[in-house]
C-alpha cells in the first residue's frame, strides 16, 4: 500500500510598513516592549480602526505576483475569541472578500515547475506577542496590529521539499517586491502546516493535522518528515483510527510535533464583517500602478540571465534565489562588467566568501564598483588572476581601496618582457638535465619550468607571457 | 438660547465663570433629585475661541471619552476608567470654547431606552420624577430639560437622543451617520452608533453640530460636509415641502391597547400635521408594510446585540477597569464581566452571541440585514418624494417609573429606521399629554441634514415650544 503525503500551507508573513495596519503606531521590530503603541492597539473605549492603504497596497501586490483574482472590493470581517494577545478580542481579518483567491504559481522542485494552487490571500493583524514564565506571562502589544499577510495554499503539495521550496520562493517574491524583509530570524514569518496521508489511488484526502506556528522552513521541513512517518507509523500498524483532526505544535527541542488541542469541532469565531471599515474599492487603475511597480520576480529574472546573458541554468538559479545577490549582479551589469565574469566572481567567490561569514551580500565592503576595480586592473593584465584573488581577499578584510592596496602591496604582474626573459633564461640555464628531457618528449616538464618561473617571480609574471616565451626558447 | 448666551457675554452682560458656577451650582442641586450626572467637574478646563460656543457650559454623555475625567459609559465595568485622549466630538469642543461641567449618566453603555440602569443609579424626569426620561442619553436630556445646561451632547444607537428629548421635552438632534467622528464613543452598535445633541432649540442644535461635524481621520465612516451649514441654512422658508407619515403608525385604529394617552398623543400629532399645513407644508399619509414594521424592533435587536457583543469584548478589565479576581487570565475576565454588567446588557450578549454563531447568521443576522435593507430600499424611495417622514416621537408620554413593565421589553421602535438608514433626525417638542411634555420626530434623507433642520425650525416657531425648560415640581 503506497502511502501519498497531502501538504497544504498557511503562510504568515508581516508586511513592511511605516505603522501597524489600522492605527498610527510604528510598524517596527525589536523596540523597547509595549513602546509601539496606541490607544487602538489596546483597544481603548472609543478607539476605530483606520484601514493603512500601504499594508493594502503590499497585500495586493503579493496577490497579483500569485495571479489572484482581485475583487472589486475589500471586506474586512471580526474574527472574534477571547485571548490575551487581541486586546479588542476580536481579530480584524478577512473572511468575505479577501484581497486575492484562486491564485497560481509555479515553484521549481528539482529544476521541474509544479504547480501551486492558492486558496486565498487575506490581510489581518498581527497579535501581541506572549511570553510565558513559571506562574506569569508578559505580553508585548508591540506586534499586535502589525500588518500580517495570510497566504493560504489548496493541498495540492506531495512532497516536503516542495512545500520548502514554494515558502523559500514566497519568500523571494516578497523580497523582490519590497513587501516585507520576510525574515524568519525576526519572527516575520510563521507557517502552519496541514499534513495528511492517502493511498496514491485514493480520491478522498486523508485525516488532516494541524502543525501550528511553525517559525523556520527547516523546522517545516522536519516537521512534514515527522508527521510521515508518525502518520505512517500508525497507519501500517492498523492503527489508523488514531489519526484525528487535531492542531499540534512542533517541539524543536524533541523534535516532534505535540497535540494542543483536538479539533472535535472547529471553533466558531463568529465571522461577521467588521462596521467600522467601510467596503474598500480598489479601483483598476490603481491595480494597473502596483503592477507596473512590480520588479522581475526571481524566475523571470532567471530566464532572462539564461537567455540574455548565456549563463547557465545553475548559476542563474544562484543568482536569483537571494533578491540582494541578484540586484549585486545587475548593479555589476549596469558598471559594464561582462555578465559571465561578474556570475562567475558571484557564484564562487563572493558566494563562498558571504557564505563562510554567514552575512548579507550587501553587508561586504567589496561593492560592485569595487569589484569592477579588481576586474579592470586583470583584463588590462596590470595584475594575474591569482592576484585578482588575492586583491579580493585583501579588500574584504582591509576594507581599503583596489588602487590603495595595489600601490601599498606592490601587486603588479610582471609583464617585462626583457626582465622576463633574463629571469627564464637563467633558469633554463640552470636547468640542463630538465631541457633534454623536454626535447626527449617528456612535455610534464614544461609545467615544472613555469613553476620555477612563477616561484622566481613570486607569482607575478604575466602567466601568458612567460609561457609565450618559454615555448620559443625550448625550441 | 446659545446666541443669546453667547451676546450676553459678549456684551458683557454676563461672565462665562458665572455661567460656568451657575451650571455646576445646579447640577449639585439637582443630583439628588435627577440623578443626571456621573461626574460634576468643579474646576472645568477653559479654552477662549470665537465660537457661539465658546464659554457656554456644556455636560457631555458618560460614553464619551472624555481626557483626564472619569468616563465610565455608566457601567461597573469601566468604574473607575479615566482616558487619557479626548473623543473626536469632544476635541472640537473644547476648541469651540465649549467647557465641560459634567458627565451625565445613561443606560448603561447606551443599550436600554429608560435611564433607569445606569450604574450610578435611575435618572429622573425633570417635569415629574416619577416618570422615565426614556434613554439612553437620559442624564442628557435631564440635564438641559432641568436648564442645568443649555445643550447636552448625547449619542443614538435606536433613538437614544429622540426618546429621552421626547419625554423630556426638548429638542433631540441625530444627524446623519458619519456626520459627527465616532472616535471615542464607546461603541454599542458601529452600523447605528451616532453622536448627537440635546437643546432647547433647533438652532442650538444647528450651532452644536456645526461645531463638532467633520470627516476625521480616526474614523473611516466620517465623511466630509464643509459644504453643509446648518445654522446659516435655517431659513424657515418651507412652504411647498412634502413630509409624509405612516399610517399604520398614526392611525388610533390600528392600535389594539387604546390607553387614553395614546388616543390623545395620537390626537395631538393630527394637530401638529395640520400646523405643517398652515405652514405651506404638504403631508401625506402613506402606508407601509406592516411586516416590515414589526420587524423593526427584531431586526434592530438582532443588529444591535450582534455588534454589541463583539464591540464591547474590549471590556475584560485587563488593560483598563476594574481588574476582576480570578487565578487564571479567563477567570479575571469571568469575574469582571459578570459583576460589571447589568442583566439587560448580558441578555443582549446573549442574543449576540447566539445571532452570531455560524449556524445561526443565516436565520437571523442575515436575515436582519435584509429586513434592514428592505427597510432602508423603501425610505429611500419615499425619499425621492419626499423631504422627511414625520412621526410622534413616542406614543405615549414618559411612563411612569414604577409602571414599567419589563425593562427588558421595548417594542415601540420605529424610530430605529433613522439609524437602519444613518438618516438625519430630529425630534422637538410638540405638546403635552397629561401634564407631560410629548415630541414629534422628523427624518429625512442622508446628509439632507439642512433641510430636516429647517423644517423643524419652522414648525418649532408655529408650535411655540422653543426655548423649553422643565418648571416640575420643586
Amino acid at each position: 500500500m503506497a502511502l501519498k503525503v497531502v501538504i497544504g500551507l498557511e503562510m504568515h508573513c508581516e508586511l513592511k510598513t511605516k505603522t501597524k495596519v489600522f492605527s498610527k503606531s510604528l510598524n517596527s521590530y525589536n523596540d523597547i516592549p509595549n513602546s509601539c503603541i496606541t490607544a487602538i492597539d489596546l483597544a481603548f473605549p472609543g478607539t476605530l480602526p483606520v484601514v493603512n492603504k500601504e499594508a493594502v497596497k503590499k497585500a495586493l501586490k503579493m496577490a497579483i505576483c500569485l495571479n489572484c483574482e482581485i475583487p472589486e472590493v475589500l471586506i474586512f470581517d471580526r474574527k472574534n475569541y477571547y485571548y490575551p494577545d487581541v486586546p479588542k478580542n476580536y481579530q480584524i481579518t478577512q473572511n468575505t472578500k479577501p484581497v486575492g483567491i484562486n491564485g497560481k504559481i509555479d515553484v521549481e522542485v528539482n529544476d521541474q515547475l509544479v504547480p501551486i494552487t492558492i486558496h486565498d490571500i487575506h490581510l489581518e493583524e498581527d497579535t501581541a506577542s506572549l511570553d510565558h514564565y513559571f506562574d506569569y506571562s508578559l505580553i508585548d502589544y508591540n506586534r499586535a496590529g502589525v500588518p500580517l499577510l495570510e497566504i493560504v495554499t489548496d493541498p495540492c503539495i506531495y512532497s516536503p521539499e516542495a512545500a520548502v521550496a514554494f515558502l523559500e520562493h514566497l519568500r523571494n517574491i516578497y523580497k523582490y517586491t519590497d513587501c516585507s524583509e520576510a525574515d524568519t530570524k525576526k519572527g516575520q514569518i510563521r507557517c502552519d502546516v496541514n499534513v495528511s496521508l492517502k493511498e496514491e489511488e485514493a480520491k478522498e484526502l486523508g485525516t488532516k493535522v494541524e502543525v501550528k506556528n511553525v517559525n523556520s522552513f527547516s523546522n517545516v521541513y522536519a516537521a512534514i518528515i515527522y508527521e510521515i512517518k508518525r502518520q505512517t507509523e500508525l497507519i501500517e500498524s492498523g492503527k489508523k483510527d488514531e489519526i484525528i483532526q487535531e492542531t499540534r505544535r512542533w517541539d524543536e527541542e524533541s523534535g516532534t510535533t505535540i497535540r494542543m488541542r483536538e479539533k472535535v469541532e472547529s471553533i466558531d469565531y463568529k465571522y461577521y464583517v467588521d462596521p467600522n471599515i467601510p467596503k474598500i474599492k480598489i479601483e483598476s487603475k490603481w491595480l494597473e500602478e502596483i503592477k507596473a511597480e512590480i520588479p522581475l520576480l526571481p524566475l523571470e529574472r532567471k530566464a532572462k540571465y539564461i537567455e540574455d546573458y548565456n549563463l547557465s541554468s545553475y548559476d542563474a538559479g544562484v543568482l536569483v534565489k537571494n533578491k540582494e545577490v541578484s540586484d549585486y549582479f545587475e548593479e555589476c551589469l549596469r558598471l559594464g562588467i561582462n555578465p559571465k565574469e561578474a556570475s562567475n566572481w558571484i557564484t564562487s567567490q563572493i558566494m563562498g566568501y558571504i557564505n563562510k561569514h554567514d552575512i548579507e551580500i550587501n553587508e561586504i565592503f567589496l561593492t560592485p564598483k569595487r569589484l569592477l576595480g579588481i576586474l579592470n586592473y586583470l583584463n588590462k593584465g596590470t595584475i594575474s588572476s591569482k592576484q585578482a584573488k588575492e586583491l579580493f581577499f585583501m579588500i574584504l578584510e582591509k576594507q581599503e581601496e583596489p588602487d590603495i592596496l595595489i600601490k601599498k602591496h606592490g601587486i603588479e604582474q610582471l609583464n617585462n618582457d626583457d626582465e622576463l626573459i633574463n629571469i627564464i633564461q637563467n633558469i633554463l640555464d640552470n636547468n640542463q638535465s630538465q631541457i633534454d628531457e623536454y626535447k626527449a618528449g617528456k612535455t610534464k616538464v614544461f609545467d615544472y619550468f613555469i613553476g620555477q618561473i612563477m616561484k622566481e617571480t613570486k607569482g607575478k609574471a604575466n602567466p601568458v607571457k612567460a609561457k609565450e616565451i618559454l615555448l620559443s626558447k625550448l625550441k | 438660547m446659545i446666541k443669546n448666551l453667547h451676546e450676553k457675554l459678549i456684551n458683557k452682560e454676563i461672565t462665562s465663570e458665572d455661567l460656568i458656577k451657575e451650571a455646576i451650582l445646579k447640577a449639585e442641586n439637582s443630583q439628588k433629585e435627577l440623578n443626571a450626572f456621573v461626574t460634576i467637574i468643579n474646576d472645568p478646563e477653559k479654552q477662549e475661541s470665537d465660537s457661539l460656543l465658546s464659554g457656554i457650559p456644556v455636560a457631555i454623555k458618560d460614553n464619551l471619552s472624555t481626557k483626564g475625567i472619569l468616563s465610565t459609559g455608566s457601567s461597573n465595568t469601566l468604574k473607575d476608567y479615566i482616558p487619557y485622549f479626548d473623543a473626536t466630538a469632544i476635541k472640537k469642543l473644547k476648541a469651540s470654547g465649549a467647557v465641560i461641567i459634567g458627565k451625565t449618566a445613561l443606560d448603561e453603555l447606551g443599550m436600554g431606552g429608560t435611564g433607569l440602569i445606569a450604574a450610578t443609579g435611575p435618572v429622573k424626569n425633570p417635569w415629574n420624577q416619577n416618570k422615565i426620561t426614556g434613554g439612553s442619553s437620559s442624564g442628557s436630556a435631564a440635564a438641559v430639560a432641568a436648564g442645568i445646561v443649555p445643550y447636552a451632547i448625547g449619542s443614538d444607537t435606536g433613538d437614544s437622543i429622540r426618546i429621552p428629548a421626547a419625554h423630556c421635552g426638548v429638542v433631540g438632534y441625530k444627524p446623519t451617520y458619519g456626520m459627527v467622528s465616532r472616535f471615542g464613543l464607546f461603541a454599542f452598535a458601529s452600523s447605528l452608533d451616532t453622536v448627537g445633541v440635546l437643546t432647547t432649540s433647533v438652532e442650538d442644535a444647528a450651532i452644536v453640530i456645526d461645531q463638532i461635524k467633520g470627516q476625521d481621520e480616526y474614523d473611516m465612516t466620517s465623511w466630509n460636509s464643509k459644504d453643509i451649514n446648518l445654522l446659516e441654512s435655517l431659513n424657515g422658508k418651507v412652504k411647498d415641502k412634502k413630509l409624509f407619515y405612516i399610517k399604520e403608525i398614526c392611525d388610533i385604529n390600528n392600535y389594539q391597547d387604546q390607553t387614553n394617552e395614546l388616543v390623545k398623543t395620537i390626537e395631538e400629532f393630527h394637530q401638529t400635521l395640520k400646523k405643517c399645513q398652515e405652514l405651506g407644508i404638504e403631508v401625506d399619509e402613506v402606508s407601509f408594510d406592516q411586516k416590515l414594521l414589526d420587524s423593526i424592533y427584531p431586526t434592530y435587536l438582532t443588529i444591535a446585540s450582534a455588534e454589541a457583543t463583539s464591540n464591547m469584548s474590549n471590556l475584560t478589565g485587563i488593560i483598563f477597569g476594574p481588574r476582576g479576581k480570578g487565578n487564571t487570565i479567563d477567570e479575571m475576565m469571568k469575574d469582571h464581566r459578570t459583576k460589571g454588567f447589568s442583566s439587560l446588557i448580558k441578555r443582549r450578549f446573549v442574543i449576540g452571541s447566539y445571532v452570531l454563531q455560524k449556524e445561526n447568521q443565516e436565520r437571523y443576522l442575515f436575515a436582519s440585514a435584509k429586513v434592514r435593507h428592505l427597510i432602508v430600499n423603501k425610505m429611500n424611495e419615499l425619499f425621492t418624494k419626499y423631504d422627511g417622514l414625520i412621526l410622534p416621537a413616542s406614543c405615549e408620554p414618559a411612563p411612569n417609573v414604577n409602571g414599567i413593565k419589563s425593562i427588558h421589553l421595548r417594542t415601540e421602535q420605529y424610530l430605529a429606521i433613522g439609524n437602519f438608514g444613518g438618516y438625519p433626525s430630529i425630534t422637538i417638542p410638540s405638546g403635552f399629554v397629561s401634564d407631560m411634555p410629548i415630541g414629534i420626530n422628523i427624518t429625512g434623507k442622508i446628509k439632507d441634514d439642512a433641510n430636516i433642520l429647517n423644517i423643524a425650525y419652522a414648525l418649532e416657531q408655529k408650535l411655540g415650544y422653543k426655548n423649553q425648560i422643565a418648571k416640575g415640581e420643586k
